[in-house]
């Protein structure tokens, strides 16, 4: 079972319900950490690092000698990464996408894709929890590759757990994609609100079996209750407001660290959403 | 000389636009027969990334000795650079002001970008 912890808005709360859920379950559990812009997941399990792995991405190199300059790698470029004026061919490795299109249509055969570092990836435990971290290097724009070298290290049986980038563009369809299920995290604010309608269209265009946590629910009767009442969305779970959990997150302390009420009703969620995938 | 000048508009007294890839357009000033040609830059204007370097393609098409503008970033820079364009920047207010600086000897070619990337 592969759970994606997404959210449209960010600072919902997937890095302490992510955390919070290994912490809780019984069976074998792998986190992964696919906030690779910025990930935080190793504050809260503190894992012990057993070895590293760089992340590299292809990009175009242009051997003069056979070039043409007929242009057909900047026609064929959707983002402007590579350009022919006429006798001289331009690369500009920061807006590649490593799509390889430029390498393929070449007629002479003088482009080769040469690999850019470009990230690092994490792996360790905290006792029984396995923890999978991606970090992108500092200056680098694209995280897609690294989110895909860290969805490598998913499990094939047992539980993973991606706590995802926040959005709902590139970097949060690459993680969610392929997931079993979604947990949609937000808060019950207008912002929070706006921004799970649009993961709300993000899942459901990806066909993902998804249900909705409200975290720092004031009353249980609020904007998102009523919003995923009036679309036929599950509701699986509402998390208190609480001064308490947050100055323990501050100190990389878990949710249930604090409410440790909160651990049977995160066994239950997973039951929840397995429930929910299973159905769809 | 063939100059091209960012405009918002298609004649010597339109405003002299600042930006260079996400002008709406480029005008070419012969000033050898006088001829004004102008050239829409609108799918550029709306690009997501990569705009000054394919504004910078568009105009090298144009077969153009200098371009006169506001502000040119690193990649647009390199382009124009690589494709013998002579870059100059401009704070005048009408392509007309622009040109008859230019004609003073008051520009002088730029040796690097003056805007910073908006990709990163």
């Amino acid at each position: 079972m592969k759970i994606a912890i997404a959210s449209g808005k960010g600072g919902t709360g997937k890095t302490t319900i992510s955390a919070a859920l290994a912490f809780s379950v019984s069976c074998p559990v792998r986190l992964l950490d696919c906030d690779v812009e910025e990930p935080n997941s190793h504050f809260f399990i503190q894992p012990k690092i057993q070895r590293k792995e760089k992340v590299y991405s292809l990009v175009p190199t242009v051997d003069a000698e056979k070039c043409t300059g007929c242009g057909e790698c900047g026609r064929v470029c959707q983002f402007s990464a590579i350009i022919s004026l006429g006798s001289k061919t331009m690369v500009f490795p920061e807006l590649c996408h490593s799509c390889g299109g430029c390498a393929r249509i070449c007629p002479t055969g003088a482009i080769t894709e040469v690999r850019k570092e470009i990230g690092t990836i994490v792996i360790g435990a905290h006792g029984e929890i396995e923890f999978v971290s991606g970090r992108m290097d500092v200056g680098q724009a694209m995280s897609p590759p690294i989110i895909r070298a860290v969805k490598q290290h998913e499990r094939t049986d047992g539980l993973t757990i991606l706590d995802c980038p926040p959005g709902t563009s590139c970097p949060f369809i690459t993680a969610v994609k392929g997931c079993d299920a979604a947990l949609l995290v937000t808060e019950p604010t207008p912002f929070g609100l706006h921004d799970l309608k649009l993961a709300v269209d993000t899942v459901r265009e990806l066909n993902i079996p998804f249900g909705v946590v409200v975290n720092r629910s004031i009353a249980k009767e609020n904007r998102i209750a009523h919003y995923c009442r009036e679309e036929g969305i599950s509701l699986l779970l509402q998390i208190p407001e609480d001064r308490r959990v947050a100055e323990a997150y501050s100190r990389g302390k878990t949710l249930t660290a604090v409410l440790p009420e909160m651990r049977a009703k995160l066994v239950a969620l997973v039951k929840d959403i397995t429930e929910i995938a299973r159905e769809a | 000389m063939k100059i091209v000048f960012t405009a918002t508009g298609d004649s010597l007294s339109a405003p002299l636009d600042p930006r260079f890839g996400r002008a709406p357009g480029f005008l070419i000033y012969d000033d050898e027969n006088g001829t004004l040609k102008s050239v829409n830059n609108e799918q550029n204007l709306n690009a997501a990334q990569g705009a000054g370097i394919q504004a910078a393609l568009l105009i090298c098409k144009q077969g153009v000795d200098c371009l006169i503008t506001g502000h040119c970033g690193p990649k647009a820079f390199q382009t124009l650079t690589a494709a013998n364009i002579k870059v100059y920047h401009c704070k005048a207010e009408t392509i007309e002001e622009a040109y008859a600086q230019f004609k003073a000897g008051e520009l002088t070619a730029a040796e690097t970008a003056n805007a910073e990337a908006h990709w990163m």
